[in-house]
């Protein structure tokens, strides 16, 4: 009986302990401490750093301790435009409601306004960065949590500017809620596993609004990709989840809504295309499902290139695209079924809501212009349109078999 | 001034009082309310209307044109032995049909837009710009049309060659294009083919409409002269100063044939 009386109150010591040596470190410009690198040296596991309101110039940070780092009412960190002003080096450290700006550019250094070095349980949440090279970068750390940033940059060119969300070998991250504009790409990920990306807005980045490689079994919902210089592009991954996304008006040459090369076994379904020069691009891309979006107005819905195969696209919604499909060669291993085309004249006469004339999303002019880029400058032409219909009676140059027999005569909802 | 505003007006009421006319509006206005109350989506109703563009307007102002003036040839003569002015004469026929024409077309296609007017939000630029053409096309081709009907006076051979003309316009110069394009394929072809399609004012209508509507596929895939063309406002300015070109030219060959003209 003494023996468990005693150790109870070994352990009530010890939880005492731990609650009396968390304490709250006040840092303010009147306050006794003043800088925030002070206040690190002077905490332990556990504490609690405030920092007030006020313009904090700091480079190089580093938080060894677990700690949480709370501004109030966005105390300003400032790295001078030298060198990044965070690094943290210890698990379970928070830092929320602080604004972070002005970390120096580096061609040799990837200089980040808050770097997470092998850490886990840490949350991101709720700060402001601007004018920063890199904003957020997570190297070889896992569950941590980054919600609720807003990160903005004006970049000026690719070469010399960093990323917004940058993750290099991690795994079990969320990513939520977060707005990267005018970064080089707004979320990179890079060997990275079982993560969650969603709500996010990412736009007018200078590359890609989301690039990922090598990430496999990750999540994406329910962003916004917009007027990112180059769309979002993603390679190397299998099994990825997309839906609920929405890729906007990504415009030029090399510009892509979602750009596909070696992704397999993936889901991309519910997802919003509108007015991008190319909605989805497929290159080296297996097996893929994707199902029940919404293509409206884009210059190309889709291109398909004869290198990928077994994708099905099942349920889509094509709508007033200048160009609906198109494709590198007169052969198709891909399935199309049960989608809507706005282009679709055929007619249901069992009233069943399937047309019974197959749908030809290729047409001949598109395999004109994938030849000859000018000739765009003809499209919709009444000429065109005759080409067009010459070709869908006596297909000759168009894929056979890239062809939807079941199109649906009303918008899926 | 006065003796042409009098020609316009009594030409307009002459205009609006024929049946064709009221049949011309009653076409555009049926077509599109038919094409709006069956599909709901914006996109697929400019396609259609830009196709009327392109089609119906350049035929129906060509054919009516000739025929106008062929018709009212009694009445020019008989209007000249009067101390009136030819040029007035002839600007006073000239409007009295154009201007009916162009606002049957708006009202045609304008009343049934303006019932469903809530599912083109966003779309307003390319409406304009759609309407825009459609009337250029009506001006255009109705002075093309007072050219033919100018230089031939025989009836068949005049409406003859307006036919041709609009076939040539609407199909068989795209053909053309499109096959000088190919042929030369291997050389930097943008600026002439940007020359040969300001060329035809068919194609300038379609430019006007799809530099709006297709513009994610036109500013992609396409050299740096397409780009600075199609993606700024001298595209734009530049189409809309040819159309202008297009109208005045014809007028000015029509209205110096007509002054030479021995009735």
């Amino acid at each position: 009986m003494s023996k468990i009386l005693s150790s109870l109150i070994i352990i009530y010591l010890i939880l005492l302990q731990g609650v009396a040596v968390s304490k709250t470190i006040i840092v303010g410009q009147h306050e006794r401490i003043k800088t925030i690198k002070q206040a690190l040296e002077t905490s332990n596991d556990g504490d609690v750093i405030t920092i007030k309101k006020g313009f904090y110039l700091e480079n190089n940070l580093v938080i060894t301790r677990q700690v949480s780092l709370i501004g109030i009412d966005f105390p300003v960190l400032s790295g001078n435009k030298k060198e990044g002003i965070i690094t943290v080096k210890a698990n379970n450290v928070t830092i929320k409601g602080i604004h972070f700006t002005d970390t120096g550019s580096s061609f040799v250094k990837d200089n980040a306004a808050v770097k997470l070095d092998s850490v886990s349980n840490c949350v991101i949440k709720d700060n402001k960065f601007s004018n920063n090279f890199f904003g957020i970068y997570l190297g070889k750390s896992w569950q941590c949590s980054i919600s609720n940033n807003i990160i903005i940059s004006s970049q000026k060119t690719q070469a010399y500017s960093g990323n917004g969300i940058h993750l290099w070998y991690c795994k079990d991250i969320e990513i939520a809620g977060n707005t990267v504009d005018g970064h080089r790409d707004g979320i990179y990920l890079e060997f990275v596993k079982r993560s969650i990306i969603k709500d996010n807005l990412s736009r007018r980045n200078l590359r890609y609004g989301l690039h990922f490689m090598f990430s496999d079994s990750c999540e994406y919902f329910s962003n916004k990709f917009e007027h990112n210089s180059a769309g979002v592009a993603v390679m190397f991954t299998h099994h990825v989840k997309m839906f609920n996304n929405i890729f906007e008006n990504n415009w030029g040459d090399a510009s892509y809504g979602l750009l596909l090369k070696d992704i397999s076994n993936s889901k991309i379904y519910n997802n919003v295309f509108r007015r991008n020069t190319c909605g989805i691009y497929l290159e080296g891309s297996n097996r893929n499902a994707i199902e029940n979006n919404l293509l409206e107005r884009n210059g190309w819905a889709i291109r398909l290139m004869a290198n990928s195969m077994d994708n099905n696209f099942r349920k889509n919604n094509f709508l007033s695209n200048s160009f609906e499909v198109a494709t590198n060669s007169t052969r198709n291993f891909n399935t199309f079924s049960n989608n809507y085309w706005s282009d679709y004249q055929g007619y249901d006469l069992n009233n069943d809501g399937i047309g019974e004339v197959p749908h030809h999303p290729v047409k001949l002019f598109s395999i004109i212009v994938e030849k000859n880029r000018p000739t765009l400058l003809l499209l919709r032409s009444f000429f065109v349109e005759l080409l067009n219909a010459a070709e869908k009676i006596f297909p000759v140059l168009t894929p056979e078999t890239l062809v939807d027999n079941s199109p649906e005569m009303s918008l899926i909802k | 001034m006065k003796t042409l505003l009098a020609i316009i007006k009594f030409q307009f009421h002459d205009t609006l009082r024929s049946k064709w006319l009221a049949i011309y509006t009653l076409f555009f206005l049926i077509l599109s309310y038919a094409l709006l109350s069956f599909t709901k989506e914006p996109g697929k109703v400019i396609l259609s209307l830009l196709n009327i563009n392109m089609i119906v307007i350049p035929l129906t102002s060509l054919v009516f044109g000739t025929i106008y003036l062929y018709s009212n040839r009694d009445y020019i003569i008989l209007i000249l032995s009067q101390p009136i002015n030819r040029k007035v004469l002839f600007v006073g026929l000239y409007l009295g049909l154009s201007l009916p024409m162009a606002i049957s077309f708006l009202v045609g296609t304008g009343i049934p837009l303006l019932i469903f007017i809530k599912i083109f939000s966003g779309e307003s630029v390319v409406l304009l710009f759609l309407f825009l053409g459609g009337i250029f096309e009506t001006f255009i081709f109705v002075s093309i049309s007072f050219l033919i009907a100018s230089l031939n006076d025989n009836k068949m051979k005049g409406l003859g060659l307006a036919i041709f003309l609009w076939l040539f316009f609407s199909a068989l110069y795209d053909g053309l294009v499109l096959i000088i394009m190919q042929i030369f394929m291997v050389y930097p072809i943008e600026v002439p083919a940007i020359v040969l399609t300001m060329l035809s004012p068919i194609d300038l209508a379609r430019l006007l409409v799809i530099l709006n509507f297709d513009i994610s596929a036109l500013l992609g895939y396409t050299g740096a002269v397409y780009s600075q063309f199609l993606g700024s406002t001298t595209g734009l300015i530049l189409s809309l100063l040819t159309l202008c070109i297009w109208v005045a030219i014809p007028f000015y060959l029509g209205l110096r044939c007509f002054n030479k003209k021995d009735f």
